[in-house]
């Protein structure tokens, strides 16, 4: 049996290059105006899962995500650095989801893997910034999770030494397989793409995205089963539609508030001990600093 | 979060020039290989794809890794540690990232654990490397020595050494001594054969061994006693496991400096021999030569695309009296002609690859089956124009780089002169172009002989014939007029039958011949995509000018001046 380990990954809209474009006017993420990436903090937890199998010879990467046909984009990059495997789960059904819809989808997702040794997240997506997914996946699936890993020092089939970058300074844990971690940005980088590993698997598509390829590489695609990512639905999963979407997620969002720094707000201050003081005392106030 | 590859659309117009198609079907057998390897392309825009890819790959670790890492590898430099050459940090990291990434041995075949990369894919990647850092990249370049080991060495040298590459094995070439750098023949290190064993043992000093203390190093030494000349000489491979060669010293270089550059001294160091004995500076060095003379115009390249970009950032950043420095004609004039000169070397340095490209490909061809009457034909076109625009590349991107370099730390000002900009590195580094790899003066002597046996001028009416848009004739009866000058000024120089006056104006003619070619190529370029009329344009108008002023000294020059520059 193999060792195998489950990279939950997400594709975001790159908030860390923010245009003026990239709000739309009611306020939410002008998601066509961002280019779609690698959600960060799951590319390190794909080095850490990746740096395990660069130690055992038995080891299988599978990555899992959820979201539109585009985002089996997330799984050829997840290949061409090492991973063997991906599964793109999509259905209309799953729009709208919040962190515990989509929870629930994929822990069922993760189920039909078993059995498998390691699930491993980044902390949290750039986009939402909830960090709930992880966590609550762990829960619906019955393992214990470890948070915030930076390392893992050790991996036997039977238990794994993380350590965890806490605010306060670092903590080495150990726990039983299987498990939940989620990882935090001071783990490693995501290694390249390996020149070899992208020329082999760039032709690898879900059925969707081969039905829409203007070259036809069916008969690749049968020859080589490698290439092929496969869709799961809410049929696949045998999810409980109540659950999913919009009306399997109690988040509501009450009210968006636009902050437009103007110049007005902003306020000169000398370097006289006096105003130096005085804005101590406002930050301290203001509880920014204190 | 930058990536010279993708930044960089010049680099994605050579790589689909009409002449790939060829290129790549040779290259890949007729895609053979699509169903023994999983990452062998099946079809031509499918290699194309996976070309365009990978350089997108190096685009980003130069961008990312290489060229943050090179300042702290220019001020770090690599240690000799108990006759260890030890790396910069961030030398190590570069390096590190690349061979995990799988970019050493591109070029060699799949079954040694090569990607069968062209040259020209490969020579960009090294012009993106060298843009990040210069002296890294001869660190990496010298992959370029498991090409000779692949070309001339044995089945089991070649089973032994080559799959190490793509492994990451670090490589040298080691040709220069102390009494033999222009001029290789003077090599001296003594290879001496033990009959018994059949291994042969090195004996003597290298300088300027640049990756000294590499896995693999590829040897010059005298095989032949009591022999003074080329033909004494042959090559052969070292391991550095024998641990049989010490490091006297790394030299402290004006730039390059995260590149070692060691004195060798090999005892007694058992080595494998290449090929045959007698071969190696005749045969193998030249055609180790010529592709480090390919490399070394991908790094001119690179160096002057970097140079052009520090130099366009601050021109357009920096005020004085009143606005952006860029708004001068003084400023926008070096600024445009800097990039119109890369666009230039750029374009001699593809079409030179793909030249290579060819004949290489013909060759390994004619080691497996007998090659078509056609084909004989088409092999040896393009080794003459590779034998004839090598040189010439060589000569024009270093010459060019170092001008470009000098231009953008001019533009720079005071601040350019201090350490506090990559400007001043850059202009270190793009010194020793002009001089490793053969001098300038070298290339011309390499290069005269095309303007001698009409090769040059067979080049540049090949390239009149091809039909332009109308909008651009007017470049073309300009070139069809510098052709024409410069075969004029060729016959008047001969005229003399005097070989030292032929010497003395070789630079000259040589230059005039590069003008025209660049200009054809920069031409055929702006036919190929607008975005080139303008460089096309002003490099025309430049080259006619300086050629010009080239045939005005000629003219009133005489074999008798001679005498004038031999007073000091």
């Amino acid at each position: 049996m193999s060792f195998r380990i489950i990279v939950l990954a997400k594709q975001v809209p790159d908030t860390r290059n923010v245009g003026k474009d990239a709000m739309k006017a009611d306020g939410t993420v002008n998601r066509a105006a961002l280019p779609a990436i690698f959600n960060p903090e799951d590319l390190h937890a794909l080095e850490l899962a990746l740096r395990v199998k660069d130690q055992r010879t038995d080891c299988e990467v599978i990555v899992l995500t959820m979201g539109p046909f585009r985002a089996a984009e997330i799984i050829r990059e997840a290949m061409y650095r090492g991973a063997d495997k991906g599964y793109l789960i999509t259905d209309r059904k799953f729009a709208g989801s919040d962190t515990l819809a989509t929870s629930y989808a994929i822990s069922l997702a993760v189920k039909k893997l078993e059995p498998y040794h390691l699930v491993i997240s980044g902390r949290q997506a750039i986009d939402g910034d909830t960090a709930q997914v992880g966590p609550q996946t762990a829960e619906k699936l019955n393992i214990p999770q470890v948070t915030y890993a930076e390392e893992i020092p050790q991996v036997t089939d039977k238990h794994i030494v993380v350590k965890r970058r806490l605010e306060q300074g670092i903590e080495i844990v150990k726990a039983p397989l299987p498990l939940a971690i989620t990882v935090h940005s001071s783990a490693p980088a995501c290694r390249q793409r390996v020149a070899k590993l992208l020329m082999k698997y760039k032709h690898a598509r879900t059925i969707t995205e081969l039905q829409n390829e203007v070259k036809d590489y069916t008969e690749l695609y049968n020859q080589r089963p490698y290439l092929q990512i496969d869709e799961w639905t809410v049929d696949d999963l045998n999810a409980d539609t109540s659950m999913l979407g919009l009306s399997g997620s109690p988040t509501k969002v009450k009210k968006i508030e636009n902050v437009v720094f103007a110049h007005k707000d902003s306020k000169v201050i000398s370097s006289s001990d006096e105003d130096i003081d005085n804005l101590m005392k406002e930050l301290i106030d203001s509880h920014i600093i204190g | 979060m930058a990536n010279f590859y993708t930044d960089n659309e010049n680099l994605k117009f050579h790589l689909t020039h009409p002449l790939m198609e060829k290129i790549v079907k040779l290259k890949e057998n007729n895609y053979a290989e699509k169903d023994l390897h999983d990452y062998a392309p099946l079809d031509h825009e499918d290699a194309i794809d996976s070309y365009d890819k990978v350089l997108e790959i190096i685009g980003e670790i130069s961008g990312d890794i290489v060229g943050p890492n090179a300042e702290s590898v220019d001020h770090e430099g690599p240690q000799l540690i108990d006759n260890e050459v030890v790396y910069a940090r961030g030398t190590q990291e570069n390096y590190d990232a690349l061979v995990k990434a799988g970019m050493i041995g591109m070029s060699l075949p799949r079954q040694y654990g090569g990607l069968n990369f062209p040259f020209v894919p490969y020579v960009m990647s090294a012009e993106i490397v060298s843009r990040a850092d210069a002296g890294f990249a001869n660190i990496w370049g010298l992959q370029d020595c498991a090409e000779t080991i692949h070309e001339f060495g044995s089945e089991e040298i070649k089973n032994e050494y080559l799959p190490r590459f793509n492994q990451g094995a670090t490589a040298a070439m080691d040709l220069t001594e102390p009494d033999a750098g222009s001029d290789l023949q003077a090599v001296q290190l003594k290879a001496t054969l033990d009959s018994s064993s059949g291994i042969w043992y090195l004996d003597g000093v290298k300088r300027f061994i640049t990756n000294g203390d590499a896995d693999i190093s590829l040897v010059l030494a005298r095989s032949e006693a009591n022999t003074s000349d080329a033909r004494g000489l042959s090559l052969f491979v070292y391991d550095r496991s024998h641990k049989a060669v010490k490091i006297r010293r790394i030299e402290n270089k004006l730039g390059i400096k995260g590149s070692p550059t060691c004195e060798l001294v090999f005892k007694n160091a058992p080595a494998k021999l290449i090929g045959d004995t007698k071969m190696g500076l005749i045969k193998y060095v030249m055609s180790l030569m010529n592709s480090a003379r390919l490399g070394v115009g991908a790094q001119s390249v690179g160096i002057a695309e970097a140079a052009w970009r520090e130099a366009l950032k601050y021109a357009q950043e920096r005020e004085q009296f009143g606005k952006a420095i860029i708004q001068y004609p003084a400023v926008y004039e070096m600024i445009t002609n800097m990039k119109v000169k890369t666009d230039a070397i750029r374009s001699l340095l593809y079409e030179t690859a793909r030249f290579v490209d060819i004949y290489k490909a013909y060759t390994f061809a004619g080691h497996d089956r007998k090659l078509e009457q056609s084909e004989r034909d088409e092999y040896k076109y393009y080794l003459k124009l590779a034998d004839v625009f090598t040189p010439l590349l060589k000569l024009f991107s270093s010459e060019y780089c170092n001008q470009i370099a000098y231009d953008a730390l001019q533009i720079h000002g005071g601040t350019g002169y201090m350490k506090d900009f990559p400007v001043e590195r850059i202009y270190r580094d793009a010194r020793i172009t002009t001089i490793y790899e053969g001098t300038s003066q070298l290339q011309v002597v390499a290069a005269i002989r095309g303007v001698g046996n009409g090769a040059y001028v067979k080049a540049m009416k090949a390239y009149d014939e091809i039909n332009v848009k109308p909008e651009l004739q007017y470049m073309k009866s300009v070139l069809e007029k510098m052709t024409d000058q410069f075969a004029k000024t060729v016959e008047k120089v001969n005229e003399f039958d005097d070989n030292e006056y032929l010497d003395y104006h070789a630079r000259r003619l040589v230059e005039m011949a590069g003008n025209t070619i660049m200009g054809y190529l920069l031409l055929l370029d702006a036919n190929r995509s607008e975005v080139y009329t303008n460089s096309a344009d002003i490099f025309i108008r430049m080259a006619r000018a300086e050629n010009i002023a080239k045939v005005g000294f000629i003219n009133q020059s005489h074999p008798k001046d001679l005498g004038a520059y031999k007073q000091v």
